[in-house]
């Protein structure tokens, strides 16, 4: 009787504890990660008008009878309009060049890191991530000093006498390409660097023992076995990239179309909030598959890779 | 496990130097000119640290940056309670109803674009206030909420992944020996991940004085944080004392890197001392 | 079942009931890691698990700690059920293969966690952490941390953390598990050493026999997530009771056969691979035709070139392989019938194994009661 009484003390305590533990971020993501999105999607179906908040309300309860008054304008709107949709694919290919361009960048960097001492290892990574802990505005605004008509490319350019014009980079592809992969070349170093600091070199000793050349040693043994590392550096570039303001919005101009702008402009701009939720949800069904695939190899990290 | 350093080509020392100069260059150029006389950013015109003193007479900036320090620091710390206790249920708490969406909902933060996760708070507030008048209006209650949300994901990678190389059998034994789960958690568990949930917050604490996306989704009349008024100076053209500001953070963020490894490096050599004094008993 | 059987040469006596295992069982996931298991221990006895690695004896260690909840049975200690006490309120210790030693405090911190729990006044702490110390000898090494320390050294210091609060049961889980193989005769012995000064009641978990014949007073045998066997570690070795007994403990010879004449003091066994029925002085109870085997170890067979003159046991073959071990040396011997019989004899003299080559055509042969009958 009195084992049966503790063992009811010792497992009700653990559970409230457990619940506790559990509850307290698992409430806090579902109100403030999940139902937000139940909102957006809500208020894209909503008209824009002039009142505080500037749309209309869905469900409009009149005469003992509750109305769904779904609005599909906004979607409708986004695909007759061209603008979107080129913003739409503008991003796609700003994000996806952008990450092909990090990963090339990348890959050597973190190979290398991955090759040295350790000491010199964490000294090397630290200096990688580094740039990162300082404001992203602060670095693209750098980045405006180097790359405008009178920075300083075209200053010692036209200093060597190479050009006589300024070269026009700023406000063109070229200056958001730059912008994207210096901003995000970090979160494709780093997932590359812990994949390939535990590949075991003696993996391509055996290679290497067994005939094949250091090129095909690295495309047989080495590239493969850092797929993960590849897929998780590719998403933590791409998806952000995708949605990116600030790079366009400073370093791109008028001229570059990437929705993220113009989710901004819809919302800030011209007010209209029901298009920006729109916007939103649009983007986020295109960034799904990316999303669900990066998840799948997160979530193996977090629990350890069983 | 990598076995000591194997054949490095030149070709990679060739990416490692190319890599270094991309990252450092920009940052170098705004360092430089943060010291120029004149107020043409690019062009040089003698050293002068006047800029400096200008940065620190500018009212906006100043009210600006200090709030969100501010900020940064409660959301820091919300962050850090918060990604240790989904950590642990990540990491401990194998098998429970609803354990895949939790992990969906910790992971996707890190990729989420800036632009919808302001966008959906913002509509949240909105929604919310409209139905149970709260949050009333917006500002650095809304603005904080919106950061513990996104930087809560980061602090739990950083958590997680030091919880999960944890013996489990340290927290067995303390167990073993009559502290009961919360007891062990707070003696056993948490001092051993003391360095991950320092990490966990200086990057929470980073992230959110480097938001401006967010933030000007959420933020109130009287809640302009750092970034916004260093945005809208920017959106404006190339300010002298942009670059002041910008070599400030720079260099804060060079010391506390440069404290961080020092610390790491002498912790590292009293370890492989007390190697060689074991092997030599 | 035949542990009962096994552990009947010893008087039974009133404390034999220390802890009392009754029918416990373990399932996770639907796989039985441990399928009704019932024994009971002495107090004072070292009493360890052997087995192969995945035969539930970790799992059954972690249900006396209070790790894992048993699916079914009970198990008493000292009388008081610990069904549903959590390992913090159990009066029970352990040592962990890894020695969990908490990175974070000193020797003198680690051996006083227990005790603080507790909450005893300090100077009682003070005065039994220099107790545990002086016990473990390393009195010196108080105030290092564990990383600082050789693995002999931690190992001490975790066998002093789990024996601070006078646990009435102490467990240790593969205790030399993590030391070098030199290091681990010596420890062997010195952790018996304290124990037994003590007087405290232990369980150990290992899958070295080695180990468990050293340091256990009595010996389970694992296998499958159940006991095959259950004795001192003489019994075990000279006594099996099962095919897997026999070949796991040691190495042994077993001939396949039936039952041919069953008496009160002597069998015989039918085989294929002797001519004449295996003579075996002691009685089985099993029916005549019955299929059993007949186990014998190496060192217990002899061998000579020249034809026995005993009417039993022998069989002719030919050496086929010498495995030269320096203090003794294992001959495979090739009987007619195609098995092979394994023979070690102690090198008593010097170069003294040219007595025997390969290809040698010899006589293997072997007393009476040098083997025992395996029904099972």
């Amino acid at each position: 009787m009195k084992s049966l009484f503790n063992s009811l003390r010792a497992s009700s305590s653990f559970k409230g504890m457990h619940w506790l533990v559990t509850g307290f971020p698992y409430v806090w993501l579902l109100l403030f990660f999940v139902v937000p999105f139940l909102i957006v999607l809500k208020i894209s179906f909503a008209e824009a008008a002039i009142a505080m908040p500037p749309f209309t309300d869905i469900l409009s309860y009149a005469e003992q009878k509750l109305t769904i008054n779904l609005n599909f304008g906004n979607y409708a709107y986004l695909f007759e309009d061209a603008l979107y949709v080129d913003a739409y694919l503008g991003s796609l290919k700003f994000a996806a060049v952008s990450t092909l361009l990090c990963l090339l960048l990348g890959y050597p960097i973190a190979y290398t890191i991955a090759r040295l001492q350790p000491a010199v290892r964490n000294v090397l990574l630290m200096l990688v991530v580094l740039p990162s802990w300082t404001s992203l505005l602060i670095r693209v605004y750098a980045w405006v000093g180097i790359l405008k008509d009178n920075g300083f490319i075209n200053n010692f350019l036209m200093w060597l006498g190479v050009i006589d014009q300024p070269l026009q980079i700023m406000y063109t592809p070229v200056s958001v390409y730059i912008g994207i992969v210096y901003a995000y070349l970090p979160f494709m170093v780093l997932p590359l660097y812990s994949n390939l600091v535990k590949h075991d070199v003696r993996l391509l000793e055996a290679a290497s023992d067994l005939g094949a050349k250091p090129w095909m040693t690295f495309l047989t043994v080495t590239l493969p076995l850092s797929r993960a590392g590849i897929i998780a550096g590719a998403m933590l570039v791409f998806i952000p990239a995708v949605g990116e303001f600030v790079i366009p919005e400073l370093l791109g101009g008028p001229s570059v179309l990437m929705i993220g702008k113009i989710l901004w402009q819809e919302f800030f701009n011209n007010r209209d909030w029901p298009v920006a939720s729109a916007v939103a949800m649009v983007m986020l069904a295109i960034l799904t598959v990316p999303i669900v695939l990066f998840h799948h190899y997160q979530a193996r990290d977090l629990e350890g890779r069983r | 496990m990598n076995n000591g350093p194997a054949r490095i080509s030149k070709f990679s020392y060739a990416a490692l130097i190319v890599g270094f100069i991309f990252l450092y260059a920009p940052m170098l150029s705004l360092v430089i000119y943060s010291f120029n006389e004149s107020r043409l950013v690019t062009v040089w015109a003698g050293f002068s640290t006047k800029w400096y003193g200008e940065l620190f007479n500018d009212q906006q900036i100043m009210q600006a940056a200090w709030r969100s320090l501010q900020l940064a620091a409660f959301t820091a710390t919300a962050s850090t309670i918060l990604g240790t206790l989904s950590a642990i249920v990540i990491v401990r708490f194998k098998r429970f109803r609803g354990r895949t969406a939790f992990t969906a909902m910790i992971t996707a933060p890190l990729v989420m674009p800036e632009v919808i996760t302001g966008l959906s708070l913002l509509l949240l507030f909105v929604s919310l206030g409209q139905w149970i008048g709260w949050p009333e209006g917006r500002g650095m209650h809304t603005i904080w909420i919106a950061h513990v949300t996104f930087t809560v994901a980061f602090v739990n990678v950083v958590i997680s992944s030091r919880l999960q190389e944890m013996d489990i059998s340290l927290e067995e034994a303390a167990m073993d020996l009559g502290a009961n789960r919360v007891k062990t958690f707070f003696t056993i568990t948490l001092p051993i991940i003391s360095p991950a949930l320092i990490s966990g917050w200086l990057l929470a604490f980073t992230l959110s004085l480097d938001d401006l996306v967010v933030a000007s989704f959420v933020s109130g009349p009287s809640s302009t944080t750092l970034p916004m008024v260093v945005f809208s100076s920017v959106r404006l053209g190339l300010s002298p004392k942009i670059n002041a500001l910008a070599t400030i953070l720079i260099s804060l963020v060079s010391i506390a890197a440069f404290i961080g490894w020092w610390l790491m490096w002498r912790k590292e050599r009293q370890r492989l001392r007390d190697i060689q004094d074991i092997t030599s008993i | 079942m035949t542990a009962a059987k096994a552990a009947a040469p010893s008087p039974v006596l009133p404390t034999d009931n220390y802890v009392t295992i009754n029918n416990i069982s373990k399932t996770f996931d639907g796989f039985r890691a441990v399928h009704d298991v019932s024994f009971s221990i002495r107090k004072g006895e070292i009493f360890a698990l052997l087995g192969a690695s995945g035969c539930g004896k970790s799992t059954l260690l972690r249900m006396l700690a209070g790790f894992e909840a048993p699916t079914a049975g009970t198990i008493l200690l000292d009388g008081l059920d610990l069904n549903g006490l959590p390992p913090y309120r159990r009066p029970i210790n352990m040592m962990f293969q890894s020695y969990a030693l908490f990175p974070h405090m000193t020797v003198e911190q680690n051996i006083a966690y227990g005790l603080k729990q507790d909450k005893l006044p300090k100077h009682e702490i003070n005065d039994r952490v220099q107790e545990m110390l002086k016990l473990v000898r390393m009195e010196t090494y108080a105030k290092r941390k564990p990383h600082q320390l050789s693995g002999g050294q931690q190992q001490r210091v975790a066998l002093a953390r789990s024996l601070s609060k006078g646990p009435k049961l102490l467990l240790l889980d593969e205790p030399m598990g993590a030391l070098d193989k030199k290091l681990r005769t010596q420890m062997q012995l010195e952790v018996v050493r304290i124990i037994e000064r003590l007087g405290v009641t232990c369980v150990m978990v290992t899958h070295d026999q080695e180990e468990a014949m050293t340091m256990a007073h009595r010996i389970a045998i694992m296998e499958a997530g159940q006991i095959s066997q259950i004795g001192t570690p003489a019994e075990i070795y000279e006594q099996p009771n099962c095919r897997y007994t026999a070949s796991f403990i040691g190495s042994v010879n077993l001939f396949e056969g039936t039952l041919d004449e069953d008496q009160i003091d002597h069998c015989t066994i039918k085989t294929a691979d002797l001519d004449v029925p295996i003579y075996v002085g002691h009685g089985v109870t099993g029916m005549t035709g019955m299929p059993c085997a007949f186990a014998v170890r190496p060192e217990k067979v002899s061998m000579s070139k020249t034809r026995p003159e005993q009417m039993h046991n022998h069989v002719a073959g030919i050496i086929q392989d010498i495995a030269y071990l320096g203090s003794e040396s294992v001959y495979h011997v090739r009987l007619q019938s195609g098995k092979m019989v394994q023979v070690e004899l102690v090198n008593a003299v010097r170069w003294g194994s040219e007595r025997f080559a390969a290809d040698d055509a010899v006589w293997i042969y072997w007393e009476d009661e040098s083997g025992v009958v395996l029904t099972a």
